[in-house]
């Protein structure tokens, strides 16, 4: 070779070929994960439910305690959402808008749920509001049932998806600042004004996005709703436990039916998600750009 | 005297930022707020919006208590330095916000806040752009938009905060004069706060020079110049004659190290 070598030089051509085949590397690795991990599964929930035909999922769907597992999720979601967005938009405003003491404790303290396995939580609203907890016996005298009830099922909910909304808005609303709730203080608006007219309008799509998270994970909450349902038929079984009832009973069919119709909503989900991030995503460079 | 401020003072934690400022000016005046960074311009500045309230102190302006009147009805037309537009709206709704979010007894008709805006817009020179969206604006025309927003509400202070900080030197250049232009044609007491000694003397009727929370020097430009209260009036004056005026922040520090 008459090239004259230069000290260090000798993997000047080789980096870019590394580089591909770690990428392609990489590439097949990540696509044989999703596929046999994510996409296997999600086809064979549904190969299960139409192993015998729609007409039988159907009838599954529309068996009575099927009916009622599905209104039971449907409700629990409907309370529980609500909830953990106004307590998410207010701690999102609290913690990115104002200065106070215990600011970093609270951000932290939201995280709980995110640590805490679901199965604990159930446990722990168990013991404060069972029959033999701390408010057991109370609760009991002025005849409010909260375990084994609608009400526990919503704690739970609410309690596993807590951060969902809080965590999506603290960090763009910390980004934005106050500099627009202060100039609309100093143009004469009230909180309230300001808050539908200028601090909803700059979340509203991170908002959107994280109503969805929090629905998804609030229809599919297994560990802690579990806890606290007490399986009764007809009456606390929501879908994903119904789900788990119809297996162990070994009605397949009725069981991979319920659980499509679970893996829909989380395709919706996932659809819905993916148009809102390509929204988000020029709002987002908007207030990059301001 | 219309503007008096009495003794003054603010702390944060335990960094004191205004350390008891006084001082007056009249009706009408146009009064330069001049200090270094962290020398309590700003606080000062936001405390007469509303925006801050002083641990100490009293602000009467107009014969009004001032600073017992909450910021949304102390109709303080304020300026943020990075212009704080509302993202989300075109231009003539920013600049017509703070006519839309009045009671509906004192909100002026529809037509009336669309001529009010079609004026301002002349007002700034913006005419036509009223259906842009603020980030489709050069940082100058933004600067403008936030004005008009504040003349909007009829202010009767109006408050600037850097106002042309985040500006290249000719536009900054520019909206200088057109600023003082503007003052002198609506006569609205304004309190401008700036770190370029050259804009507050050129500007200003009155310059108050801010150091460590207190005022070392409040009088005419020709007073400041002529006659120095204090070596680091005299010396924080000196710069205007420097290169380094011209230069960014982190190249005035560079040139600092170089001497």
């Amino acid at each position: 070779m008459s090239v004259i070598a230069i000290p260090g030089t000798r993997n000047l051509a080789s980096p870019t070929d590394d580089h591909s085949a770690v990428r392609i590397a990489l590439i097949l690795i990540s696509a044989a994960f999703v596929a046999l991990f994510l996409l296997l599964p999600l086809i064979t929930v549904f190969s299960q439910a139409l192993e015998h035909g729609v007409g039988e999922a159907l009838a599954a769907i529309r068996e009575p305690d099927a009916q009622s597992a599905i209104r039971l999720t449907l409700l629990v979601a409907a309370i529980a959402v609500p909830l953990n967005v106004t307590f998410g938009i207010a701690a999102a405003w609290a913690i990115s808008k104002f200065d106070f003491a215990g600011k970093s404790l609270l951000t932290s303290l939201i995280d709980i749920p995110f640590s805490v396995s679901p199965v604990i939580s159930g446990l722990i609203y168990v013991l404060v509001f069972g029959l033999q907890g701390w408010l057991g016996s109370a609760l009991r005298d002025a005849n409010v049932k909260i375990i084994f009830a609608l009400p526990g099922i919503v704690l739970a909910t609410v309690f596993v998806t807590f951060p969902f909304v809080a965590r999506e808005l603290i960090p763009l609303m910390t980004d934005q600042g106050r500099d627009e709730e202060e100039a609309a203080v100093s143009l004469g608006a009230s909180g309230w004004r300001i808050f539908c007219r200028v601090t909803l309008p700059n979340i509203k799509w991170a908002l959107l996005y994280a109503v969805l998270l929090c629905n998804a994970r609030a229809m599919g909450e297994f560990g802690a709703v579990s806890v606290v349902s007490g399986h009764i038929r007809g009456l606390t079984n929501t879908m994903p436990l119904h789900v788990e009832v119809l297996y162990n009973d070994y009605q397949y069919v009725g069981a991979f039916a319920i659980a499509s119709l679970l893996a829909l909503l989380a395709l919706v989900t996932l659809v819905l998600k993916a148009l809102l991030e390509w929204r988000y995503a020029g709002e987002i460079a908007a207030v990059h750009r301001h | 005297m219309s503007l008096v401020v009495t003794s003054v003072a603010k702390q944060f934690g335990r960094f004191p930022a205004l350390n008891g400022v006084s001082f007056e000016a009249p009706q009408g005046a146009f009064i330069a707020l001049l200090g270094p960074s962290g020398s309590g311009k700003t606080t000062l500045l936001r405390i007469l919006g509303g925006l801050e309230f002083a641990d100490v102190g009293q602000v009467t302006f107009d014969g009004l208590d001032w600073l017992s009147i909450p910021a949304r009805e102390r109709r303080a037309g304020f300026v943020f330095q990075q212009y704080a537009l509302f993202r989300h709206m075109t231009v003539a709704k920013n600049i017509a916000f703070g006519l839309e979010v009045r009671s509906r007894s004192q909100r002026p008709t529809r037509a009336e806040i669309a001529r009010r805006v079609e004026e301002l817009l002349h007002l700034v020179q913006l005419e036509g752009l009223g259906r842009r969206y603020p980030s489709q604006l050069s940082g100058g025309q933004r600067q403008r938009v936030a004005l008009a927003r504040a003349l909007a509400i009829e202010p009767r202070i109006l408050l600037l905060d850097e106002p042309f900080g985040a500006l290249d030197a000719k536009v900054r250049k520019e909206l200088r004069v057109w600023l003082r232009a503007l003052h002198d044609k609506t006569g609205i007491t304004t309190v401008f706060v700036t770190h370029d000694q050259e804009e507050a003397l050129q500007l200003a009727d009155f310059v108050a020079v801010l150091n460590k929370g207190q005022i070392e020097q409040i009088g005419t430009p020709a007073d400041i110049r002529r006659t120095p209260a204090s070596p680091f009036v005299a010396e924080f004056l000196e710069d205007v004659s420097d290169a380094r005026v011209l230069m960014p922040p982190p190249l005035q520090r560079a040139a600092v190290r170089l001497h």
